[in-house]
């Protein structure tokens, strides 16, 4: 029996030890926030973070987060409102939006880890999350707004319309 | 099925059925040529009912649901959809719900692809959203026994012109009673009034995109549902020698495995066969395909090599071929220069790889099916599924959720088919997930091509006479078994309609053989033709000395219509009529002007730095792309910066249109960085993204600065016509920074060298 904590909550896990994280909350809690894109750590769809550092959970072995907390996009935030939500909406990143629960699991641990990020610290640390509609300008852009209201320097006001990019 | 009803349309005739009183419900019938809306209740269904389409429903609470009937994959045809119909029938944004149809011949073509949803339904949708308005205006007039002309309809209020108001909500019954007039007889609002239409309004789907609650075809929870992974011949035609799976089935969780039958006669959307490993999840199922051994017997396609192939190809282009389009006396003109530019060029198959890898549920209850399917073409879905169940059509139900991506790729339902074949016998639902190496492996692959390309320049430097030829493996192929060459509307990508301005033409097309699964690709063969012939002119423009956007300009020619049937060619546009959407130079040049202008073509760049331009038409619509790049003198290539000018004609989101270009852009330097797809033994040589790489944010410029041509035209292609000019773009670029020119993709070591 492995017991961790998912999105707040205790879990128990009786099954195969060696099974991916990801079809973990996929298959058996219906989490379906973390997308499956590749199963080898090579596009980043099933970001989560793992005691609040973004990691791969498509190879990731449930045996190895045991006693660990995991949070999903489902619980990054109560209302959706993470700045890092925010500067999404307010850039209108997604286009058919599979990659990007993981693009902002991967980019909220960033800025959680340096809120100021450069930009060649943000393509370095985004690098490893694949988009094949092409939103990277727009993540880019929208990290660095993110960045911004996580300092205080700017609010993102849902109520009016984002700039277009 | 416990998923929210807004992405599938399973409860809505169930809620309208339902309902106490009557919702005004309204649709397009065809008679004869004119469409003409139709308004109704459904408890009573007329047999003009039961033949509508049925696109919006004014619910008795005052909310109104519009039926999108295109895949939604990115391009936000959801939110252009409702935009359309919203604004004509001036209803309230917030009262808005879009409903996700169902495959249905009723609404007419649901494939979507070729860019053309907003092309074929803007002005059906807009006589529908005027209908409504048409007759809410009517029914308040009549509620109050005045002149229509004096109410006024306005965010789901009508307001008399003495101030008096009754909402949409409180007008439903009596609007019932309201006929709105044939189509040609409807009053659609002046651009003007648009309120919705050409802005740049954030998407419907947006929070749920942001907080992982969009469904997508892998996260559709059907409780009972099994999961099947499933082992496919390596070789398309391939088929069992002999299998063992013992060790699969002593996997736990792992029920049971199935064979797939293999398909018959030309590929088109069947299976290709092979076994299917049951499982109670989808790791187990993983597991107990990895347990699985199969000897395959690999058929007349087991002798493929792709490096051999392209040998084959760029032999065939030395050679006369089928002509295709002629004008003048190009080979006589060509055999007396003495100033002449040839030049070969090659393209590798590609994987359309989109984020979201294949994946199907399907429910097989004896008379009928339910498929929940990402899928772009429902209507093939059902097709593919009857032909291999022996159903009628008319009893597979094809829910279609959210695409993670398309491309092209999941216009092809065999993945629908092999979960409705499995369900079937296994007699429960069962969920088909696709690997990332089983869609990189198992695809319906872009065309590999090659070119020759002959021109004899004049004294000035200008284009006298042009010779091109093309050969690729065919997407007729995959229809027409052992098809060797293509179809027209392949032809006409981009190379029947080359915009070149020269006296003397002559272009031909070679066969070639296809021993994969041939399938489009966002753009298709504009991709391959557009960096031909735009990279020639870039190689063209340097051989007479000539600045690259001036030569270009010069190269098509003043502003003036072109009809290529005029050259003996068979062109069909796009399916769209020349007179409205003739090929125009005058947008051509426009295009080019602007970017040069939004570039600052021209400027002085530091060393190893280049600008390069690209202009095509493809969709119908006129795009041009100039890159910056920066090459160092190791060979690094790092793209700096791109702009893009776009002429769509009549576009209905501004952001939509920018958000497809800039993506449009990026899936442009897949075709010219990414390894590209390699067969040996009949087999693909990648399997993953760690072998098949597609472009990064570090292969990426961040920016990519997008205007759109403010046109009264009317509406044209948009996901797809910013893809085909970014590689000669890229590739004249790169040229500008180190005097390398690419003639062969993938780019590669070409720099290192």
């Amino acid at each position: 029996m492995i017991t961790l904590t998912i999105n707040g909550n205790k879990h128990e896990f009786s099954g195969d030890p060696s099974t991916p994280v990801l079809w973990y909350l996929r298959d058996e809690l219906n989490l379906t926030g973390p997308k499956f894109g590749c199963g080898m750590a090579q596009c980043g769809a099933c970001t989560v973070h793992i005691d609040g550092v973004a990691q791969r959970s498509c190879v990731l072995p449930v045996a190895a987060v045991a006693g660990l907390s995991i949070t999903t996009i489902e619980g990054l935030s109560e209302q959706g409102d993470h700045p890092v939500q925010q500067a999404w909406v307010e850039h209108k990143v997604p286009q058919c939006g599979f990659c990007q629960c993981g693009q902002m699991m991967q980019a909220a641990s960033l800025l959680a880890a340096n809120p100021n990020p450069t930009d060649d610290e943000i393509v370095s640390n985004m690098s490893g999350n694949i988009c094949r509609c092409g939103t990277y300008p727009r993540i880019h852009k929208a990290i660095k707004s993110a960045a911004k209201t996580i300092a205080g320097v700017q609010y993102f006001d849902p109520n009016e319309q984002g700039e277009e990019v | 099925m416990s998923q929210d009803n807004k992405y599938f349309d399973l409860n809505r005739r169930q809620f309208l059925k339902t309902s106490a009183i009557g919702a005004l419900v309204l649709g397009t019938y065809f008679v004869g040529s004119a469409p003409r809306a139709f308004a109704g209740v459904l408890e009573q269904p007329s047999e003009l009912a039961k033949r509508a389409n049925l696109f919006i429903a004014l619910r008795p609470d005052g909310m109104v649901e519009i039926t999108c009937h295109r895949s939604e994959m990115g391009q936000q045809i959801r939110t252009a959809i409702a935009q359309i119909v919203a604004d004509e029938m001036e209803a309230a944004w917030d009262k808005v719900i879009v409903i996700q149809g169902k495959g249905d011949p009723k609404y007419g073509d649901q494939n979507t692809d070729g860019s053309r949803s907003i092309r074929y339904n803007m002005q059906r949708l807009r006589e529908m959203g005027a209908s409504v308005r048409y007759m809410m205006q009517h029914a308040a007039a009549k509620y109050w026994k005045v002149e229509p002309q004096t109410c006024t309809a306005n965010q789901h209020v009508v307001t008399h012109s003495s101030g008096k108001s009754l909402t949409y909500k409180d007008l439903i019954d009596l609007a019932l009673t309201i006929t709105p007039p044939e189509a040609d007889k409807l009053t659609l609002k002046t651009r003007k009034e648009w309120r919705y239409i050409n802005t740049g309004m954030a998407h419907i789907d947006l929070a749920d995109l942001v907080t992982g609650k969009a469904i997508f075809a892998a996260d559709v929870r059907e409780p009972q549902a099994l999961v099947a992974i499933i082992e496919r011949p390596p070789v398309v035609g391939g088929v069992i020698k002999s299998f063992d799976a013992s060790a699969t089935k002593a996997i736990n969780g792992v029920i049971d495995v199935i064979e797939i039958p293999a398909p018959k006669g030309a590929p088109q959307f069947q299976p290709k066969g092979g076994i299917a490993i049951i499982a109670k999840n989808t790791w187990a199922a993983w597991q107990g395909r990895k347990a699985l051994k199969v000897v395959w017997d690999d058929g007349k396609n087991g002798d493929y090599n792709s490096e051999e192939f392209k040998k084959s190809l760029l032999q065939t282009v030395q050679t006369p071929q089928a002509n295709i389009r002629d004008k003048g006396d190009a080979m006589g003109v060509l055999a007396k220069s003495s100033n002449k530019l040839v030049a070969d060029y090659y393209a590798p198959h590609l994987a359309q790889a989109p984020m979201e890898p294949p994946c199907a549920t399907a429910m097989y209850n004896k008379d009928s099916v339910d498929i929940w399917a990402a899928t772009q073409n429902p209507q093939a879905d059902m097709k593919t599924v009857a032909a291999m169940l022996g159903m009628d059509e008319s009893k597979i139900n094809v829910h279609v959720t959210m695409l993670g991506g398309g491309f092209g790729r999941k216009s092809k339902p065999d993945f629908s088919a092999e979960a409705a074949y499995l369900s079937m016998k296994v007699g429960k639902p069962i969920r088909v997930q696709w690997t990332r190496e089983d869609d990189i492996q198992h695809g319906f692959y872009h065309a590999v091509s090659a070119q020759h390309i002959e021109a004899s320049l004049d004294k000035n430097g200008a284009i006298e006479s042009y010779l091109h030829r093309t050969a690729f493996s065919p997407i007729t192929s995959t229809f027409s078994e052992g098809a060797t060459t293509p179809g027209s509307f392949e032809l006409r990508l981009g190379f029947t309609d080359n915009p070149i301005n020269t006296p003397n033409m002559k272009l031909e097309n070679g066969d070639a053989q296809a021993k994969v699964r041939i399938g489009w690709m966002r753009s298709v063969s504009n991709i391959f033709h557009a960096f031909a012939i735009q990279s020639f002119i870039g190689e063209a423009a340097h051989k007479a000395g000539r600045d690259q956007k001036d030569y270009l300009l010069d190269t098509i020619g003043p502003s003036r219509i072109v009809d290529v049937t005029e050259q003996n060619a068979t062109y069909d546009n796009y399916g769209g009529d020349k007179a409205v959407y003739p090929l125009d130079i005058g947008r051509l040049r426009h295009v080019i002007e602007k970017v040069a202008d939004m570039s600052k073509w021209g400027r002085e760049l530091p060393k190893g730095r280049g600008l390069g331009i690209a202009a095509h038409r493809s969709f119908l619509t006129y795009v041009a792309t100039v890159v910056e790049v920066e090459v160092s003198d190791a060979g690094d290539l790092k793209v700096i910066k791109s702009w893009v000018a776009i002429d769509a004609g009549t576009v209905v989101n501004t952001d939509t249109v920018k958000n497809q270009t800039q993506g449009g852009s990026i899936y442009g330097i897949t075709t010219a960085i990414s390894d590209g797809i390699t067969f040996d033994k009949g087999r693909v040589q990648q399997s993953n993204f760690h072998d098949y790489r597609v472009p990064r944010m570090s292969d990426s410029p961040l920016e990519i600065e997008v205007e759109i041509v403010q046109s009264d035209a009317p509406p044209a292609g948009v996901g797809e016509p910013s893809t085909p000019v970014y590689a000669p773009a890229l590739c004249n670029a790169i040229f500008a920074a180190c005097g390398k020119r690419i003639r062969q993709l993938p780019i590669g070591d070409q720099l290192k060298a």
